[in-house]
């Protein structure tokens, strides 16, 4: 306890003085909305925190809260965390945005980091990840790999986020199979293992045999495994443990190389505000192995997807592309703008089901 | 063999010194469990009791963020006592804070973006109103079927939250918040926002009310008439039968009371601290008081004082995992302890031991 | 809207598995409240169970094993609600909350290194013959052992209460503890023994979601079933076999609501999810408007022998 209050004041004194380079180690901050064992979101996050650790040694010292609720809670907590002397701090839910903000007000001197916002300031940086790339790796082997031709795809909320998965999918998977028809149901809740094995029962049930899920537990993954012949593909982290089926791949939510960049950025004194959205290229959107479960071509398939997005020569929403309703969205060769893509509140064409609001 | 005699009054002494030898246990107990996790027992005690007050890195934000995490406890706590001295349980104030926060926000929203000066005190109304309507359902239920009051009220927090959920992705969405559930944000809007009245002291109106609440709370039970015929029902219900109280009248007055009281403090939490309805914008205060008030030995000062002490235990517990790793959960389990602690010597207040055979009951 | 590829036996089949849960920690609360106990602590307990159980199976390797000591330790953490509120006569209902508390942050702490693992399973029954009959093989042969054991432990408590003399003088203390004092019996023995029995089953409840209905360990994996088996009494207001019906009418809404959805039919969550709440306050409205005593006379109040 004293010694962290050393460090906070010695913390304190290197900012004070117009120092670029910090010699005294700095203090990585991370606050949770989850417990580190969800296995998932929070899990990812705790698991880029310790790579973090280790690459930096004794450069670094790193802090974190878990189970910090939306909020009120929030505010304090990050807070705390501030005057207990981090240097940056990374908030690592979409509920944080309005306490972060608040909380940078107060303390100039500290870097923030919003996963998943919209709203920056002078010391408010936000990060995202693309995960619609993934979704449509995944997309292309959930297609090719359903024998019914009906996909379960397990929402959490219907926010353009989970919107933007569903449809990455749904395009990628109907590319390989005209025939695919997609199955949403909304869970509404990020993490519930009993409601998420209800909401993976009543899909392979109604004659799903590929289930995607944007939840976080790997409940699903157990009801598929008591089915015996469905697939699921790993969320949020790799879930290898059921692999090589039911789990055939998995998206994965690789945080490491961006924490690991901002915490080298307030080391060498270089650290500003910026809007990131990192992609396949930038590491940040990971594909777990793809199992011997699927067939070669459509690993070699689901590869050249990849491929070709981390190159940079394929947008995964490229025209021609409709919506639900039939009116044109993107024309021939047309791609998505991020605007249209962060605010998407639509299904693209074929899709069946309304979403609900 | 140890014998209980029940006292002819609760010991006044016993009153007073239970709270402390269960916070004493607590700490001893909790110490070692602590200690059995890896940390140091007396480190970890001291940054759960005395650094969110003394602690010169923290205190300046943590002694009035005390307040801020006291204040809806002690005002659900307050008109949850007057309601056990009746013994009318109400345990569903969860439910009565939610709904409390939906109708003050909601009212409040209709008129977006007003910044007329009425706009507050209607909110302060209808979250009043919104608090008392839901806690009415189990009320008027009581009086005209004789239904438990302890089962509706509970059944209700849970209808409370599926309307939360609703509403929060629906009705009360934040038209500009990009599809995500939640409300706008009633701290950026000034003629809604419930701000701290001076800084740095974490008073805002819910702070306030709070105290008003105490001392109202105190006057009604001491002074008032209405409060002697709430004792009376609670300790005597066959006697104020007689001395002509009315047990309906009593139970809509107790209910009515303790669901204002936590749908303002929903509604306060909504506008100030929280800021915005979100589908898991309650985070269990309205359990949490039901430790309060009998912390607080269902006396308005006990109360205050049991508020500030569960709000010290909170924050002291994020002290402690931020500066200890200590697990979240361990701070659970000695919240819990605290309470089974308190309970476990409360005896002492209301009977003697006795030891040895003597006669038999 | 097409709910052809909805199927009525695998659906009854869901319903029944995700029923059980609730189904048990009812049962016991069930008997616990007809001794004119009330104990909020279930969520508590059945969480110790699920997190007992999952580290005892992962141990031993045995699910069976897990059940056992699952059921064990919820009922030793129920004799402290018991030794409380019996013996030093606490409050009931903040005894029971603080148990709840107590048993979500124990959990947490001893499920620490079980995130993350995965456990032996129950396998499901098959009789070759009996599973194969058109819908009753699978509803009726396809389960679990501990499907069965919650519907067997469902009749057995019925019956104790109905015809057993132990069952008449465990409702007669519920009804009225002062006379049941009066005629000799033990009245704080026979509640704590009603209470560890409705220890038990809130952890075998707790253990069937982590080692079957998941099955995998994760904190606050319970997510409110503890107040729902709470719902579920009030509902079958004290009878063992509305006990059954409620637990399949609150575990099947979940169900059949993602079932809908998975159907492809737009339906109302929020209000699907409130309906069984309500359902229970209208079915206690009409309890208590025809005048009879739903619940047992001393539920909830607090027991001194020398008065």
């Amino acid at each position: 306890m004293y010694r962290r209050t050393l460090l906070a004041s010695a913390a304190a004194l290197a900012m004070a003085a117009p120092a670029y380079a910090q010699d005294e180690p700095v203090t990585a901050g991370f606050i949770y909305v989850g417990p580190v064992g969800d296995g998932g979101w929070t899990y990812e996050h705790d698991q880029a925190r310790l790579a973090v650790e280790e690459h930096f040694g004794d450069q670094v010292e790193t802090i974190y809260q878990e189970n910090v609720p939306e909020g009120a809670d929030a505010e304090r907590a990050i807070t705390q965390m501030a005057l207990s002397g981090a240097d940056i701090i990374f908030t690592t839910s979409f509920g944080y945005m309005d306490p972060t903000i608040a909380v940078a007000e107060k303390f100039p001197d500290v870097k923030f980091e919003h996963a998943t916002g919209y709203k920056t300031a002078e010391n408010v940086a936000i990060y995202s990840s693309r995960f619609y790339e993934g979704r449509a790796v995944l997309g292309t082997i959930a297609g090719a790999m359903t024998e019914t031709n009906q996909v379960g795809y397990i929402g959490s909320f219907p926010i353009p986020e989970v919107i933007r998965g569903i449809n990455s999918a749904y395009i990628h998977a109907k590319k390989v199979n005209p025939d695919v028809e997609f199955n949403v149901v909304w869970a509404y809740t990020w993490f519930d293992p009993a409601k998420e094995a209800d909401a993976a029962r009543a899909l392979i049930e109604n004659g799903n045999d590929v289930i995607l899920q944007h939840t976080d537990s790997t409940a699903p993954h157990s009801a598929a495994e008591e089915a015996g012949d469905v697939v699921t593909f790993g969320q949020a982290s790799d879930m290898s443990e059921y692999a090589p089926f039911p789990r055939v791949s998995s998206i994965i939510d690789n945080w490491a190389p961006y924490y690991i960049d901002r915490v080298q950025a307030v080391i060498d004194g270089t650290w500003e505000s910026t809007d990131t959205w990192g992609g396949i290229d930038s590491g940040m959107v990971g594909i777990g192995e793809i199992t011997d479960a699927v067939p070669e071509e459509v690993r070699a398939q689901a590869t050249e997807v990849m491929e070709s997005i981390e190159s940079g020569e394929y947008h995964p929403f490229t025209g021609p592309l409709n919506k639900q309703d039939g009116s044109v969205w993107l024309e021939e060769g047309e791609t998505a703008s991020d605007e249209d893509l962060l605010g998407m509140d639509f299904y693209v064409e074929g899709m069946t089901g309304e979403i609900p609001n | 063999m140890i014998r209980l005699e029940r006292r002819p009054e609760p010991s006044k002494l016993w009153t007073a010194v239970t709270p402390v030898l269960a916070v004493l246990l607590t700490m001893v107990v909790g110490g070692i469990l602590f200690a059995f996790l890896g940390a140091d027992p007396v480190g970890a005690i001291r940054t759960i009791f005395w650094d969110p007050l003394f602690n010169p890195q923290f205190a300046g934000f943590t002694r009035p963020q005390l307040l801020v995490k006291a204040g809806p406890l002690i005002l659900i706590a307050i008109g949850l006592s007057i309601g056990f001295r009746a013994g009318i349980w109400n345990i569903g104030a969860e439910g009565q804070y939610i709904m409390g926060a939906i109708c003050g926000a909601g009212a409040g929203l209709a008129f977006y973006p007003s910044e007329s000066v009425l706009i507050f005190p209607l909110m302060i109304v209808a979250g009043a109103l919104g608090g008392w309507a839901w806690a009415m359902i189990p009320a008027v239920l009581k009086t005209r079927f004789g239904t438990n009051e302890i089962l509706v009220s509970l059944m209700l927090v849970y209808v409370a939250e599926n309307i939360l959920a609703s509403v929060s992705s629906g009705l009360l969405r934040n038209p500009e918040g990009r599809g995500f559930p939640g409300s706008r944000n009633l701290r950026q809007w000034d003629a809604a926002a419930n701000l701290e009245l001076i800084p740095d002291t974490g008073m805002h109106w819910g702070v306030v009310f709070a105290f008003i609440a105490v001392i109202g709370a105190y006057v009604l039970l001491t002074r008032h008439i209405q409060g002697f015929n709430i004792r009376l029902t609670g300790e005597a219900p066959r006697a104020a039968r007689f001395s002509g109280v009315i047990p309906a009248r009593i139970i809509l007055l107790c209910l009515g009371i303790s669901g204002a009281l936590a749908g303002l403090a929903g509604f306060f939490e909504v506008s100030g601290p929280a800021g915005q309805i979100s589908i898991d914008f309650n985070s269990g205060y309205g359990f949490t008081a039901i430790i309060v008030a009998f912390l607080g030995r269902l006396h308005p000062v006990g109360i205050l004082l049991a508020g500030l002490l569960m709000a010290l235990t909170y924050i002291g517990g994020e002290l402690a995992q931020l500066m200890l790793n200590l697990p979240g959960a361990s701070i659970q389990l000695f919240q819990g302890m605290l309470l089974f602690f308190l309970l476990a010597t409360d005896v002492f207040t209301n009977f003697r031991i006795r030891i040895g055979t003597g006669e038999t009951a | 809207m097409d709910l052809s590829s909805i199927s009525p036996t695998l659906l009854v089949a869901s319903i029944m598995v995700s029923a059980t849960p609730i189904l048990l920690a009812a049962i016991g609360e069930m008997v616990v409240e007809k001794s004119g106990v009330l104990n909020l602590g279930v969520e508590g307990m059945m969480i110790t169970g699920a997190v007992v159980g999952f580290a005892v199976a992962v141990e031993t390797g045995s699910p069976s094993m897990g059940f056992v000591v699952a059921a064990l330790a919820s009922a030793l953490l129920s004799i402290v609600f018991g030794v409380l509120t019996q013996l030093l006569l606490s409050n009931q209902v903040a005894t029971g909350l603080g148990l709840t508390l107590a048993g979500l942050g124990l959990s947490a702490l001893i499920g620490k290194p079980y995130e993350g693992m995965r456990s032996p399973t129950l396998p499901r029954i098959d009789i070759p013959g009996l599973s194969d009959i058109p819908f009753f093989g699978r509803v009726l042969f396809g389960h679990d052992p501990m499907v069965y054991f919650g519907l067997g432990l469902v009749l057995a408590v019925w019956a104790f209460l109905k015809f057993t003399r132990a069952g008449l003088i465990l409702r007669a203390t519920g009804e009225s503890h002062d006379s049941a004092h009066a005629l000799g019996y033990k009245v704080v023995r026979i509640r704590l023994a009603a209470i560890f029995f409705g220890g038990a089953c809130a952890g075998l409840g707790g253990a069937y979601l982590s080692l079957v209905r998941v099955p995998q360990w994760t904190e606050g994996m319970t997510a409110g079933a503890g107040w729902i088996a709470l719902a579920i009494v009030v509902f079958a207001s004290w009878r063992a076999g509305r006990v059954l019906i409620g637990a399949y009418l609150f575990g099947g809404v979940t169900v059949l609501q993602l079932n809908l959805q998975a159907a492809g039919v737009q339906v109302p969550v929020a209000l699907l999810s409130a309906s069984p709440y309500l359902v229970t306050i209208l079915v206690l409205v009409i309890i208590s408007a025809r005048g009879q005593h739903g619940a047992p006379a001393s539920l909830g109040r607090p027991f001194h022998a020398s008065n």
